[in-house]
């Protein structure tokens, strides 16, 4: 089944970003829905099983969605996007979304770098770990290792002691000096200060140890022991489990998909955070990784931008969010040494068992591709895409539709469109 | 730094065709240049199914693309792993009872040409491929068609080639040709002129950049490709109606064709547009296809689509490629405008420039695909 379904602003993502830009622009009187891949509103971040569970920030913000009168497509995929068109696979199948105007709210993923061990049963994503301790992973009594980068840390460290976890180790792999300077950087937000000690306090008896990374994973069918290293020394942790990312990455594909110019990995807006294609916006994480006050400050800004009303008020708001993306961005920038730790029969490709030594580097990513198959499994380039970039400074994957695996039958119309 | 010897042989285009060429050349003794101003296989190459295939649009293609798959045959042992060619064979579906008293036909035809085929009912069809729709009348098995990756296939011939003497350029662009002699960009930027005993154009739809009024345009084509579904279907499935769609150049086709990858994998085809060089999926052609494969295949339905992409076939307005010298420029040879068959056929087509080249006489008739043939006018799209 194909429907069509025009509206004045559609909204990609319900994170913090899409909530507000479509709180803003149904507000100022525009008919808008809001696609997000999940069942329920608040994206990543605000994963929950339970609102209560949620800070009232976003409790407040989901209450005044929901009175927006903003529709909300939720457990539906984008599949196709062009400027004012949106092909989406729902519940009910799928959807033409004619819009007059659009904004990416697309968020940001974990940027996985291979090591030895990393695809072994019970490695997962630091962010990763989280959702799946939210959606009812069993944790409980659970040595586990944590090895990441920058503020989502904190968080899912709490998250786990919270469910009992015993955390054997809590790595930033950013060295002191780095974190020590964002760390004090922070005076101008003493809100993030206050929110990073109430996470702290959940851990207080593990170290943090800072510039200090996994090396490996390593066992018998599952992982079962991480090799830690401060660039010096080398020590191991027995453990059950490992949580290991290198930050996030903005999800950018939906914008290059749309024709975006994406700068420096992000997909780059003007203060009305207008991308390069008239009527196409973009605010939070796939902007830049921020966080989510800077991210429902650009959404308000694009909600309004996209209803076609003023929002110059807001902007000093929106820089001060961008100038601790920034800071972000110094402090947890991958150290170089995690590039040197995948060796030769590392997975470097999930979706298709693709090694390391199958690569070359002067290939470029579609001849890596093509020669090896990095890349063309059902992940669509996700995953690897990131990994590659770091190892080999290979561009990013190109995006073709579908934007995401889709049953062959959503490209298909309800009928022939000729004979 | 020591020049290198003149080669005997410079090669434009290191796709399918090219590495062929470069690799039954090399074969013959002869020291062969090859350069690709991308990456070898990156074109049309890198865009296509892989089906080794026999058909019978035209008698000419007929022997060529027999005498092509008997060669990928003779290689089939020595392939590298990366090259996953398997034979699965073709069904040719005959939906109709109209179609389905056509094979007959079909079958004779092939079996002159020394090609394996067998005529299979509606009972034998559903139980060969139990996914495929129910009432379909029969169909052609064609058993000793192949399967294989082809931009790994190119690689290997390149290898093969280069172990026999042949040097690869990567980033070198031909800029001019001319006679016994090629204008190249190096990727530093830096221009050569190359003398040769021989120039051989496999350029694929850029070759009328260097032959400028040679009857090449580009035909482009969307595929879809499915994750793993191991045993969907068993053989390549191609419609009848298949050369109908591959023949008519005038507007845009569909055909159902659809392939099952050694991975599990279903590639979706196939479709058939001028539409000069726009690359971008048109979303219109891709709901034909897939209608198309979903009415023979209803079970696709529920698949997932991982990627689509399009690809540009090197079309010729008669339909067969121009293979053989070019009649302005002398020592300048055309091995392109392979259209949709260019995989299959590049073994055959390397078999003629060889020929050619080395003075002996072709395998099979090569006056057919004389680039001095004369040639109708390109249909409007």
């Amino acid at each position: 089944m194909s429907d069509h379904h025009a509206v004045d602003v559609a909204v990609v993502g319900a994170g913090p970003a899409g909530l507000s830009a479509a709180v803003h622009a149904a507000e100022s009187g525009a008919r808008v829905t809001v696609i997000d891949q999940t069942w329920h509103a608040g994206g990543q971040i605000w994963r929950h099983r339970d609102r209560a569970e949620l800070p009232d920030e976003a409790r407040a913000l989901m209450a005044r969605f929901e009175a927006s009168g903003a529709q909300h497509l939720a457990g539906t995929s984008l599949f196709d996007a062009r400027p004012g068109h949106l092909s989406v696979l729902g519940p009910n199948g799928s959807l033409e979304l004619i819009a007059g105007a659009v904004v990416l709210a697309t968020g940001a993923r974990e940027r996985f770098l291979p090591f030895p061990g990393w695809t072994l049963p019970n490695v997962f994503g630091v962010g990763g770990l989280q959702a799946l301790v939210k959606a009812g992973l069993e944790v409980n009594g659970k040595r586990i290792v944590l090895s990441g980068s920058g503020p989502l840390l904190f968080p899912v460290a709490a998250t786990l002691a919270q469910h009992g976890a015993q955390l054997a180790a809590v790595c930033e792999q950013a060295p002191r000096g780095r974190v020590t300077r964002f760390a004090a950087s922070l005076w101008r937000e003493p809100g993030k200060l206050a929110q990073a000690a109430r996470y702290r306090s959940t851990f207080r008896h593990v170290p943090f140890r800072m510039g200090t990374w996994i090396e490996r994973a390593e066992g018998e069918g599952r992982v079962q022991r991480a090799i830690l290293t401060d660039g010096t020394r080398r020590w191991s942790v027995d453990c059950d489990m490992v949580g290991a990312a290198c930050g996030l990455i903005p999800s950018v594909e939906v914008g290059m998909a749309m024709g975006c110019d994406i700068v420096n990995g992000v997909v780059a807006v003007d203060a009305r955070q207008q991308t390069s294609v008239a009527g196409v916006y973009a605010a939070g994480e796939c902007t830049g990784v921020a966080g989510e006050d800077a991210a429902i400050v650009e959404g308000a800004i694009a909600g309004l931008s996209a209803a076609g009303r003023p929002a110059e008020a807001l902007y000093a708001r929106r820089d001060r969010g961008r100038a601790f993306a920034a800071r972000l961005e110094t402090a947890f920038s991958p150290r170089p040494e995690l590039r040197d730790r995948a060796d030769a029969t590392t997975i470097v490709c999930r979706c298709e068992d693709v090694r390391l030594d199958e690569l070359r580097a002067e290939w470029g990513a579609r001849q890596g591709k093509l020669a090896s198959r990095a890349g063309m499994g059902a992940c669509q380039g996700r995953v690897c895409g990131a990994a590659l970039a770091h190892l080999f400074g290979w561009e990013a994957p190109r995006v073709r539709p579908p934007l995401v695996p889709v049953p062959v039958s959503a490209l298909r119309p309800a009928e022939p469109l000729r004979d | 730094m020591t020049a290198a010897p003149r080669p005997d042989v410079v090669i434009v285009g290191a796709g399918i065709v090219g590495a062929a060429c470069a690799y039954a050349l090399a074969r013959e003794q002869l020291r062969v240049l090859i350069c690709d101003a991308g990456f070898p296989g990156g074109g049309a190459t890198a865009a296509g199914m892989g089906h080794i295939v026999v058909m019978d649009d035209s008698p000419a293609q007929l022997a060529l693309s027999a005498l092509s798959r008997r060669l990928w045959e003779e290689l089939a042992a020595t392939l590298s792993l990366a090259c996953e060619d398997e034979r699965p064979g073709t069904l040719w579906i005959a939906a109709s009872g109209e179609e389905f008293s056509a094979l007959d036909e079909k079958r004779a035809l092939y079996g002159r040409a020394g090609v394996r085929a067998e005529i299979l009912d509606e009972q034998t069809l559903a139980a060969a491929e139990p996914n495929l729709r129910r009432g379909l009348a029969g169909a052609l098995f064609v058993p000793d068609d192949r399967v294989l990756y082809p931009p790994n296939a190119a690689r290997w011939l390149l290898d093969a080639a280069i172990e026999r003497g042949a040097e690869l350029r990567i980033g070198s662009a031909a800029r001019a040709v001319g006679a016994g002699r090629l204008t190249l960009v190096g990727p530093s930027g830096a221009v050569e002129t190359v003398e040769a005993g021989a120039v051989v154009i496999a350029a694929g739809i850029d070759t009328p950049s260097l032959i400028p009024g040679i009857a090449i345009v580009p035909r482009k084509g969307h595929l879809v490709i499915t994750d793993r579904y191991p045993g969907l279907l068993h053989s390549q499935l191609v419609e009848l109606g298949y050369l109908h769609s591959a023949h008519s150049m005038s507007g845009a086709s569909t055909a159902f064709n659809l392939q099952p990858r050694s991975t599990g994998q279903v590639l979706i085809g196939s479709s058939r547009e001028l539409a000069g060089r726009d690359a971008s999926i048109n979303p219109a052609i891709v709901r034909d296809m897939v209608a198309r494969a979903v009415a023979f295949m209803p079970a696709l339905a529920g698949c997932l689509a991982i990627r689509t992409w399009t690809g540009f076939r090197p079309a010729t307005p008669d339909k067969l490629p121009l293979i053989g010298p070019w009649p302005d420029l002398p020592g300048v040879w055309i091995a392109a405008g392979h259209e949709g068959l260019g995989i299959t056929t590049a073994t055959g087509s390397a078999a003629l420039i060889a020929a050619g080249i080395a003075g002996r006489a072709a395998p099979i008739d090569a006056t057919p695909f004389l680039p001095s043939r004369p040639m109708p006018a390109m249909e409007a799209a």
